[in-house]
């Protein structure tokens, strides 16, 4: 329900300002992602500073595996793209759309942990922990961190599947679309991530 | 954190009158009610920080003496406790009471809402905070003892147990201010979108009332600087837990990157908990001069410029901390610069009481003595923004003047004025004026003497954070000034039983207040006191600003905001059609 | 309030103390200025006295003018202090004068360690002596000195020479002074380093020429002797 239930239509001339046409949820949203951002921001900004500041961090990052993580990237980018299908599908009523998009990108999310956890396996094995040094706690605690959001993002759509198989969702269309919003944020912050923690 | 999922957008039912106790006093969704339990927690924490103060003044006054009722007071041990009173009086007093209790109970009657957007996540803030509460309370019980590097945590002392000897009380001390940062978060997202999106027709932005602003702003800044920290305490957390040296240079980390990001956070968070009590003085000064609020556009912009400002500013606190030297001259002029701001608020507050009708109530005292009291805060804080004398000044008393100075006038004496002026509202009985003057006396006065000798033993370069100085023979002759600080800080904590009688006694037998006592403006007043489930009975249209007061054209000396007018005159926001029936 | 502060005995603290009195009295001009308007309107437009209030709200540009014309003078007077004090700031912490003594002071919980080059001049050589708690330098003459920590951070504070910097683990920070009387002063910790970080003080013994000789040759004559 939006600002509008409350408001009587002779005074509508006064609602002059644009704030009150967003929706809600969506403000609720943008809020959550704005501050998710800054903490984000302010590893990145940390990781940034260090490695600015100390040289020496291209033999850890040597280790890492860039075509594991590049993999990662474009399965992160097509599932963004079947999130916006999903999103889309809810949008023209397409029933079907909805259900195979949002598994797709559940399918597509839980490809992403399965290749890190295989990353991580490797890792550990050579003997790199997030205690090697500097580079290896910023590059455990940061994935860590994003592979735990995508998690949680996965869960987001599971019971967004579940509404779809169902039926429930029909009655609130833009909780794909915030799902959406939260997915999308996830897939952002490993664009950061990727080139910053394999490629430089 | 991961509240704003789409499970909660939906507001969910918050009509039903008959709810059983459990639900409508303790998981409560009604904002008044969750703005109560806010008030009650940083009341008790209040009570727990006030002690605190009391152990640190005694032992400064009287170094190593019994403390009555405690006992003797041990190094580490104080350096605990004013860890403890800093952390409490900041996170778990200031923020609850002027953002917690004010903001809940306010910001939807205000704007004419029956509720905020979300009240179920509404209720997760406060008892997320309040789970906050309990594990730093917790912490004061674990093997030894409470965190006790100071409420900055400046690490390596406090990223590894050796240096402090402290083990679980620091890890607790960051997950209690971390839950107490994702509480307000979750806060925050309430008062954004209740205040932008459901306000009532006819309440443009610009005929919000102040406090709407002050505690948007705040709210604001809070998201936008709070996050670099949290990151930090995660890895600060590491450091202590999982041994990686973020913040500890063995193997390569930095102590001042926790400097940076705690005080990124911490410059906005001192307006965080400033701006609201500037609010709340902006609510009452009007009402009770009979006066317009001088220059509301002003002011709201001076506010945004503060905030901005308020950004970039954060190295003051690091002048002499080994950052690049050339980088104080930049972050000293901008720290000096936002006097301007601040300079707006101020003289539009003064400006407002030229000329007016001036009513001294309790709230009208607080709010009038903590303007009078903050300007001292205020323009100490251009001596320490002045690089080349913080050098001198810094890790002194002044500095611990200069903070409670800005502190307690905006965050206590603010809130004391707001509790005066809104008792009536909030728990629909009066409040004593002749105990509530009293204990403004009795504050004010005594407050002055505490701080102003701590101001002198400042410039005396008394450092702060010493457990006792009578090792030091250029401190001898601030001995004194310490003692005469702690026997009004004796009356300062006794000058509070007036207001602990008047709040119990109104709460039971307090005269029956109608629904607009002071004869204010702003919509709050125009329901029942206390408000109804859902706040109003009709539904609110607003047709002017909220400071319409003694207007000689107009019929009365105040015009509340939903009163229609006589005749179709042009208004501020936009024109308003009367042609509906409501 | 001024007359508080200690007295000073180094070429910058003058300049720190100058700084202190324009900001002082700028402020208080300002400080009591607004206390007395405020008291004044408490007086004056109490209730008793004022029967209808003046209705003006401060939107128009003539009526703004009187909150903003103020404020501009804040800010004028804002970028007087801050050229004032950038300098002071820049004489202190910027320049570094050419050194006639050096020292190493080294922080941990909970003292300070003053390493001397000794008469080499020369640190990281046989004759390097480290004190605890003492500094000795010599009136007049400009004193490096290199900071660092062993442990956490502590601040080295001496009041009577106006001088503060923190000492950091994991760096060295330079920085410099020169005395002006001879003496003894205190010197304090001024950042919170742990349960000691009260006690954890020293004293500076600023010597005339000759006295500087004598505590030379008590401190080095056996090392001295022996290296011959
Ligand atoms: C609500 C809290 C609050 C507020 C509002 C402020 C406001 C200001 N503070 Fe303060 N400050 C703290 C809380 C606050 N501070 C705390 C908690 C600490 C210490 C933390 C710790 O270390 O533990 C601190 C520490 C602190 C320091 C670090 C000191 C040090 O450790 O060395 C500095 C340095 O620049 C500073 C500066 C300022 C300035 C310039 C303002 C300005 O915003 C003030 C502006 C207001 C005015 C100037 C008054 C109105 C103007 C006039 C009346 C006009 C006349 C004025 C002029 C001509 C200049 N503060
Ligand atoms: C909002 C913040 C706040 C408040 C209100 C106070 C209040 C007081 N503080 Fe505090 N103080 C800090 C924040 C605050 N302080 C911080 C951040 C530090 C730095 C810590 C550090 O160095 O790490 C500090 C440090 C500090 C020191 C320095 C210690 C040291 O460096 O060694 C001292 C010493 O005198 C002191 C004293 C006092 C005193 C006497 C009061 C008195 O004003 C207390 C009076 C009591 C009360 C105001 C509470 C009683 C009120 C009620 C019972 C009613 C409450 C009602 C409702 C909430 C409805 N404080
Ligand atoms: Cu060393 Cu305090
Ligand atoms: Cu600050």
């Amino acid at each position: 329900m939006g600002a509008s239930a409350h408001a009587p239509t002779a005074v509508a001339a006064v609602n002059d300002d644009a704030f009150k046409d967003i929706a809600r949820g969506r403000i609720a949203v943008w809020w959550f992602l704005a501050s998710e951002i800054m903490v984000f921001g302010g590893f990145i900004t940390c990781y940034v500073l260090f490695r600015y500041a100390h040289g020496g961090w291209e033999d850890a990052a040597r280790h890492v595996n860039w075509k594991l993580g590049a993999v990662n990237t474009v399965v992160l980018l097509t599932s963004s793209l079947t999130m916006i299908l999903a999103h889309h599908a809810v949008k023209v009523g397409d029933k079907q759309g909805v259900k195979t998009f949002l598994g797709l990108t559940i399918a597509l999310g839980l490809t992403f942990l399965v290749i890190k956890g295989f990353e991580y396996h490797a890792e550990f094995a050579e003997g790199f922990t997030p205690l090697s040094g500097l580079f290896w706690s910023f590059y455990f605690l940061m994935t860590g961190l994003h592979g735990l959001h995508l998690l949680v993002g996965i869960i987001i759509n599971l019971s967004l599947l579940v509404m779809a198989l169902r039926g429930t969702i029909w009655a609130c269309g833009d909780r794909v679309e915030l799902g959406g919003l939260y997915w999308h944020f996830v897939d952002v912050v490993w664009i950061f991530l990727f080139p910053l923690l394999y490629l430089t | 954190m991961a509240t704003a999922t789409p499970s909660e957008i939906r507001v969910g039912a918050h009509h039903e009158p008959h709810l059983g106790f459990l639900r409508s006093y303790v998981f409560s969704v009604d904002h008044k009610v969750i703005a109560k339990q806010y008030l009650g927690l940083s009341l008790f924490m209040a009570l727990l920080g006030g002690a605190a103060a009391y152990l640190i003044r005694w032992q400064l006054a009287w170094p190593e003496t019994y403390v009555p009722g405690w006992g003797y007071v041990e190094p580490q041990q104080y350096n605990a406790i004013i860890t403890m009173h800093g952390t409490i009086m900041i996170f778990f007093v200031a923020m609850p009471f002027v953002l917690g209790a004010f903001g809940n109970f306010l910001i939807p009657l205000m704007v004419g809402a029956d509720d905020m957007a979300f009240p179920r996540l509404n209720m997760m803030s406060f008892w997320t905070l309040f789970v906050g509460s309990a594990v730093l309370i917790a912490s004061f019980f674990v093997p030894a003892g409470p965190a006790a590097g100071g409420w900055t945590a400046y690490a390596p002392l406090s990223a590894r147990p050796i240096y402090t000897g402290v083990t679980w009380g620091q890890n607790l001390w960051l997950i209690a201010v971390a839950i107490e940062f994702a509480s307000f978060l979750m806060g925050g997202i309430n008062f954004l979108t209740t205040a932008l999106n459901m306000r009532v027709p006819g309440m443009t932005l610009w005929r919000l009332p102040m406090l709407v602003w002050t505690e948007l702003i705040a709210a604001v800044l809070f998201m936008l600087s709070v996050g670099p920290l949290i990151a930090g305490a995660f890895m600060l957390l590491l450091d202590r837990i999982a041994g990686t040296s973020f913040f500890v240079p063995d193997k390569g980390g930095d102590p001042l990157l926790w400097q940076h990001l705690f005080w990124f956070f911490g410059h906005p968070e001192v307006y965080v908990v400033g701006l609201p009590g500037f609010g709340i003085m902006m609510e009452i000064i009007p009402v009770f001069s009979r006066k317009p609020l001088y220059g509301y556009k002003t002011i709201v912009w001076g506010m945004i410029a503060a905030g901005v400002l308020s950004f970039v500013v954060w190295a003051h606190h690091m002048f002499v901390s080994g950052i690049d030297p050339r980088l104080a001259t930049p972050f000293s002029i901008t720290t000096i610069l936002i006097s301007v701001p601040f300079a707006i608020i101020v003289f539009s507050l003064l400006v407002t009481l030229w000329g007016g009708k001036i009513e001294l109530t309790s709230a009208m005292l607080f709010a009038v003595g903590g303007l009078a009291t903050f300007i001292i805060g205020g323009v100490t804080g251009i001596f320490l923004g002045s690089a080349g004398l913080d050098v001198y000044l810094h890790g002194t008393y002044f500095v611990v003047a200069h903070f409670h100075y800005t502190l307690m006038p905006l965050a206590i004496f603010g809130g004391f004025a707001g509790l005066y002026f809104w008792f009536p509202k909030m728990f629909g009985r009066m409040m004593n004026e002749t105990l509530g003057r009293i204990h403004f006396l009795a504050t004010f006065i005594c407050f002055n003497c505490v701080f102003i000798p701590l101001f002198l033993a400042g410039v005396a370069g008394n450092p702060r954070r010493i457990y006792e100085m009578s090792s030091y023979d250029f401190l001898k002759p601030a001995q004194p000034l310490h003692v005469i600080a702690t026997i009004a800080t004796l009356g300062l904590l006794a000058g509070q039983i007036p207001f602990i009688i008047n709040f119990f006694m109104s709460l039971v037998r307090g005269r029956k207040a109608e629904r607009n006592p002071w004869h204010a403006n702003t919509l709050e007043w125009c329901t029942d006191s206390p408000p109804p489930h859902g706040n109003f009975s009709q539904p609110m249209v607003v047709y002017r600003d909220p400071y319409e007061y003694g207007n000689p054209d107009a019929p009365k000396d105040w015009m509340a905001q939903n009163e229609p007018p006589a005749a179709p005159a042009p208004l501020g926001g936009g024109q308003i059609r009367r042609t509906g029936t409501r | 309030m001024l007359t508080w502060l200690p007295q000073n005995v180094s070429t910058f603290g003058g300049d720190v103390d100058h700084l202190f009195h324009i900001i002082y009295y700028i402020t208080g001009v300002w400080f009591v200025a607004a206390e007395l308007f405020l008291f004044y309107c408490l007086v004056r437009f109490h209730k008793s006295r004022q029967a209808q209030p003046l209705y003006a709200r401060g939107e128009s540009s003539s009526q703004a003018a009187w909150v903003l014309v103020p404020v501009l003078v804040v800010l004028m007077l804002d970028l007087g202090i801050d050229k004032i004090g950038g300098d002071v700031w820049h004489r202190i912490k910027l320049e570094l004068p050419p050194a006639g003594d050096q020292v190493h002071v080294t922080g941990k919980q909970f003292n300070w360690e003053f390493t001397y080059p000794g008469p080499d001049g020369k640190f990281g050589t046989a004759d390097d002596q480290t004190i605890e708690n003492e500094l000795h330098v010599p009136v007049g003459t400009v004193v490096r000195f290199e900071l660092s920590s062993k442990d956490v951070i502590h601040s080295f504070f001496v009041p009577a020479l106006r001088l503060k910097q923190d000492a950091m683990p994991g760096r060295t920070i330079k920085g410099w002074f020169e005395a002006t009387q001879p003496g003894t002063y205190e010197i304090a910790c001024a950042e919170l380093c742990g349960f000691g970080h009260y006690g954890m003080h020293g004293v500076l013994t600023v010597h005339t020429a000759a006295d500087y000789q004598r505590w030379v040759q008590s401190t080095w004559g056996a090392a001295k002797a022996a290296a011959k």
